[in-house]
C-alpha cells in the first residue's frame, strides 16, 4: 500500500480540475458582476415590433424612445436594447432571456398578456425585474412571480371602471338592453371577455350579453362573425379586438349595414389607434372605447406632448406610446434611487417606487405587494372626427359624447 | 336568421372559388408531373404584394392586377421548371420534397427582406362597397374575386380541352412514355405546367389582397388549404379542385355560423379526415382525372 487509493487520485485529479475551472470562471464571471454594479443601466425592452401587433409594438417603442431622450436630457442614461418577439406570445421567454444573456439588468415589456407572462417566467428564474408597459391579464400578477411590476391596469379593472363610466352616459334615448360580445380568443380576450361577463350582470346595468363571439387571432376575416352578432339583434356591441381586427369587424358591419345603438370596446385595444382612424375614415367615428389614457391637462404630459409632436409628426401619442414612456419614468426613477444597475438593487428601488408626476391618467405610480399599481384612471374615449377624446368622466371630459351612433349610411 | 345561414353559404361559396383557383393550380401541376408543389402557398403571396403594390403604386383595383400576376408567375414559374425543377421529376420524392421546400423559403426570406413581417392592408373606398340582391348584401369586392377566379378555371378548362398544347398535357398526365415517343417535348410540357399552375396562385392572389391582409407568413396556410382541397376534391381532378374548393369555403363558414368562429379550421380538417377514410381517392379522383 504505498500509494492513495486510486479513487482518491482520481477524487484529487478532479478537484484540481474543478478549482481551477472555477477559477478561471470566476475571473470571468468577477469582472462582469463589477461591472453590472457600475455605468450605465442596461435594460432590455421586449415588444412586438413586427406581425400583427407591430402597430401597437412601434407606437409603444417611439414613447419608450422618447422618454429614454427626454431622461438622458436630465442626466440618467440608460442603455436600451430592443427586443421583438415577432408577434408570437410563445417567443416572450426565449427573447427576455437574450436579453438578461445579454447583460440587461432589468427588462420592460411586453404589451401582449401572453408574451408578458411568458417573459416574467425567465425573469423570475433569473431574478430580474420585469416592468409591465402594457399587458392586462389578470394571472400576470396572480401567479406569484415576485420581480413584476404592473404599470397597468389588469383588464378586469378596465372593465369595472368601464361599467362605471357607460352607467354615466345612459340616458333617455340610449338605453341599449342587449349587448354581443365579440373577442379575440388570446390569453387578453379570454381574459377580458371573462371580465366582461362576470361584471356586467353583477353590475346592474340592465344589459343582457345574447352572445359572446370568439375568433381567431390570427383570423383574415370576420364577416361570418359579424353576421352572427347581427342576427343576435344586439343593441349594443362590444368588440374586444387589437388594431387589425378592429377594423376586420367596422369594416364588415359597414358592409352588412348592422348599426346597432353603440359599439363600445370594453378594456380594448384598436379604435383609438392612428392605423384604426387611418384605415376607416369616417366610419371610425362614434366607436366608445374604455381604457387607461394619458392626462393632458398635466404640465409633465403637455411637454411629453409638445416633444412627441416634433419627433413624430405623423404619428398619434396615444395608449401605447404613454405606457411605453411611463415604463422609462419608473426604471428611470428605480435607477437613480438605487444608485445601482444590480437587478436586486432596481427590485427594493421599485417596490418603493411612488411617482407622483406622471402623464397617465390616476393617482401616483406605485406598486403593492403584487406588484401592481393601483392607481390607474380608466377614462371613456370616444372616436369624433377620426380622433380619440375624452368623454367620461365629467371632470375629464373633453367633448361631449355623441349617442346613439350615426347610422353607417348616414355619414358624410 | 335565415339571413345569416343564407349569407353564410354565399360568402363561403365565394371564398370558395378563389380558393378552388388556388388548388387548381396545384392540382395541375401534380396531374402532369406527379410532383407536389410545396411553394404553391408562397405564390399566392406573391400574388398578393403584386396586388397590393400595384394599388398602392396607382390605386387600381387589384383586379386589374390579374394580367401581371398570370404573366409575371407565369414566366417564374416556367423558368423555375426548365432549368431547376426538371430535373427533379424522376428523381425520388423525399429529394424533390426538399426542392419545393427550398423554393418556398427562399420566396418567404426575399418577400420578409423587400416588404418587412408586417401585415399590409388594402384600405380604399371600395373595400366596403356592396350588391344589394333580393334582400341580402353580397359583398362587391368578394363577388369580383369569385367571378374572377370563375372566369380563370373556366379558360384554363377549356385551353387544356380544346388546344393542341392542352392536348399534349393530357398525353404527358396519362402516359409519359408513350407522350414522349410521339415527339411531344416533355421538359417543354412540364415547365408549361408548373406556368400554368403558379399563374393559378397568383391570380388568386391578386385576387385575395383586397380580403386579406399581406405578409409573408401567410404562405403555409395557403398551401395547407391547397392541399386540403386537392385531397377532398381528388387528386388531379380539375372539377375536383373546384368543388373542394367550394365546400371547404362553405364548411368554414357554417362551422363558423352553427359551432363557433374559432373552429372554422377544425371543420375543414375534419372534412379532410371523413374523406381520406370513406373515399381515400377524393370525390371526384376516382371518375376524372385533370387532363386525363
Amino acid at each position: 500500500m504505498t500509494g492513495k487509493h486510486p479513487s482518491l487520485r482520481s477524487d484529487r485529479r478532479r478537484l484540481m480540475k474543478w478549482a481551477g475551472a472555477s477559477a478561471a470562471l470566476g475571473s470571468l464571471s468577477f469582472p462582469a458582476l463589477v461591472r453590472a454594479q457600475s455605468g450605465p443601466l442596461k435594460v432590455g425592452v421586449i415588444l412586438p415590433l413586427s406581425g400583427v401587433l407591430s402597430f401597437p409594438g412601434i407606437a409603444t417603442r417611439r414613447g419608450t424612445e422618447l422618454a429614454v431622450k427626454m431622461f438622458a436630457e436630465q442626466g440618467v442614461t440608460l442603455d436600451v436594447t430592443y427586443a421583438d418577439y415577432e408577434s408570437k406570445p410563445e417567443n416572450g421567454r426565449v427573447v427576455a432571456e437574450r436579453l438578461i444573456r445579454d447583460g440587461c439588468t432589468i427588462l420592460i415589456g411586453a404589451w401582449d398578456s401572453g408574451a408578458t407572462i411568458s417573459a416574467a417566467q425567465a425573469c423570475e428564474a433569473a431574478k430580474v425585474p420585469l416592468v409591465v408597459n402594457v399587458g392586462s391579464a389578470r394571472q400576470i400578477t396572480e401567479q406569484g412571480f415576485t420581480q413584476v411590476f404592473r404599470n397597468f391596469s389588469p383588464s378586469d379593472d378596465i372593465v369595472a371602471h368601464g361599467v362605471q363610466r357607460f352607467k354615466e352616459i345612459l340616458r333617455p334615448g340610449f338605453e341599449p338592453k342587449t349587448a354581443v360580445v365579440l373577442h379575440v380568443n388570446d390569453t387578453f380576450g379570454q381574459a377580458t371577455s371573462g371580465a366582461v361577463k362576470a361584471l356586467w350582470e353583477k353590475s346592474g346595468m340592465g344589459i343582457r350579453i345574447v352572445d359572446m363571439i370568439s375568433y381567431d387571432a390570427r383570423a383574415r376575416d370576420l364577416s361570418v362573425e359579424v353576421a352572427k352578432a347581427k342576427a343576435s339583434g344586439a343593441d349594443l356591441v362590444a368588440p374586444i379586438t387589437r388594431v387589425n381586427d378592429a377594423i376586420l369587424i367596422v369594416r364588415e358591419m359597414v358592409k352588412q349595414d348592422y348599426n346597432p345603438m353603440a359599439i363600445y370596446g370594453p378594456s380594448s385595444p384598436g379604435p383609438y389607434e392612428k392605423a384604426f382612424t387611418d384605415a376607416m375614415g369616417k366610419y371610425a367615428n362614434d366607436y366608445l372605447v374604455s381604457v387607461p389614457w394619458y392626462d393632458a391637462s398635466r404640465a409633465l404630459t403637455k411637454r411629453v406632448l409638445d416633444r412627441w409632436s416634433k419627433a413624430y409628426p405623423d404619428g398619434r401619442f396615444e395608449l401605447n406610446s404613454g405606457f411605453g414612456w411611463e415604463s422609462i419614468q419608473v426604471v428611470a426613477d428605480a435607477f437613480q434611487r438605487a444608485k445601482s444597475n444590480r437587478s436586486a438593487d432596481l427590485h427594493e428601488a421599485l417596490r418603493q417606487t411612488h411617482i407622483n408626476d406622471h402623464i397617465m391618467a390616476g393617482g401616483p405610480i406605485v406598486f403593492d405587494g403584487k406588484g401592481q399599481n393601483p392607481n390607474i384612471g380608466i377614462p371613456l374615449l370616444q372616436v369624433q372626427n377620426q380622433e380619440p377624446v375624452v368623454v367620461g368622466p365629467k371632470d375629464a371630459a373633453q367633448a361631449a359624447v355623441k349617442l346613439p351612433m350615426t347610422r353607417w349610411s348616414e355619414r358624410a | 336568421m335565415n339571413e345569416l345561414y343564407v349569407g353564410a353559404l354565399i360568402n363561403g361559396l365565394l371564398i370558395g372559388a378563389v380558393y378552388a383557383l388556388i388548388a387548381t393550380g396545384l392540382n395541375l401541376i401534380f396531374g402532369v408531373m406527379r410532383v407536389v408543389n410545396f411553394a404553391h402557398g408562397e405564390m399566392v403571396v406573391i400574388g398578393m404584394y403584386m396586388g397590393y403594390g400595384l394599388w398602392r403604386l396607382t390605386g387600381w383595383p387589384p383586379i386589374a392586377t390579374i394580367p401581371f400576376a398570370l404573366i409575371g408567375l407565369f414566366a417564374m414559374g416556367y423558368g423555375f421548371q426548365r432549368w431547376i425543377g426538371n430535373a427533379f421529376v424522376a428523381r425520388p420524392q423525399h429529394v424533390q420534397f426538399v426542392l419545393y421546400i427550398g423554393l418556398a423559403l427562399v420566396i418567404t426570406g426575399v418577400h420578409a427582406v423587400i416588404f418587412g413581417p408586417d401585415p399590409m392592408g388594402i384600405q380604399s373606398a371600395a373595400s366596403f362597397d356592396v350588391y344589394r340582391v333580393a334582400g341580402l348584401r353580397i359583398d362587391a369586392t368578394r363577388l369580383h374575386a369569385a367571378l374572377a377566379a370563375c372566369v380563370l378555371i373556366a379558360l384554363l378548362w377549356a385551353w387544356l380541352r380544346f388546344s393542341l398544347t392542352g392536348k399534349a398535357l393530357h398525353a404527358a398526365a396519362d402516359n409519359l412514355l408513350g407522350a414522349r415517343a410521339i415527339g411531344i417535348r416533355t421538359n417543354h410540357i412540364f415547365a408549361l405546367a408548373m406556368g400554368m399552375g403558379a399563374a393559378c396562385a397568383g391570380a388568386a392572389g391578386a385576387l385575395l389582397a383586397p380580403l386579406y391582409d399581406t405578409q409573408p407568413y401567410l404562405a403555409s396556410e395557403f398551401t395547407l388549404l391547397a392541399f386540403i382541397i386537392v385531397i377532398v376534391g381528388g387528386l388531379a381532378s380539375l372539377p375536383g379542385a373546384l368543388l373542394g374548393g367550394v365546400l371547404v369555403g362553405v364548411a368554414e363558414a357554417f362551422a363558423a355560423v352553427v359551432i363557433e368562429p374559432s373552429a372554422k379550421s377544425l371543420f375543414s380538417y375534419g372534412l379532410l379526415i371523413i374523406v381520406l377514410v370513406l373515399m381515400p381517392q377524393g370525390l371526384l379522383g376516382g371518375r376524372q382525372g385533370a387532363g386525363r
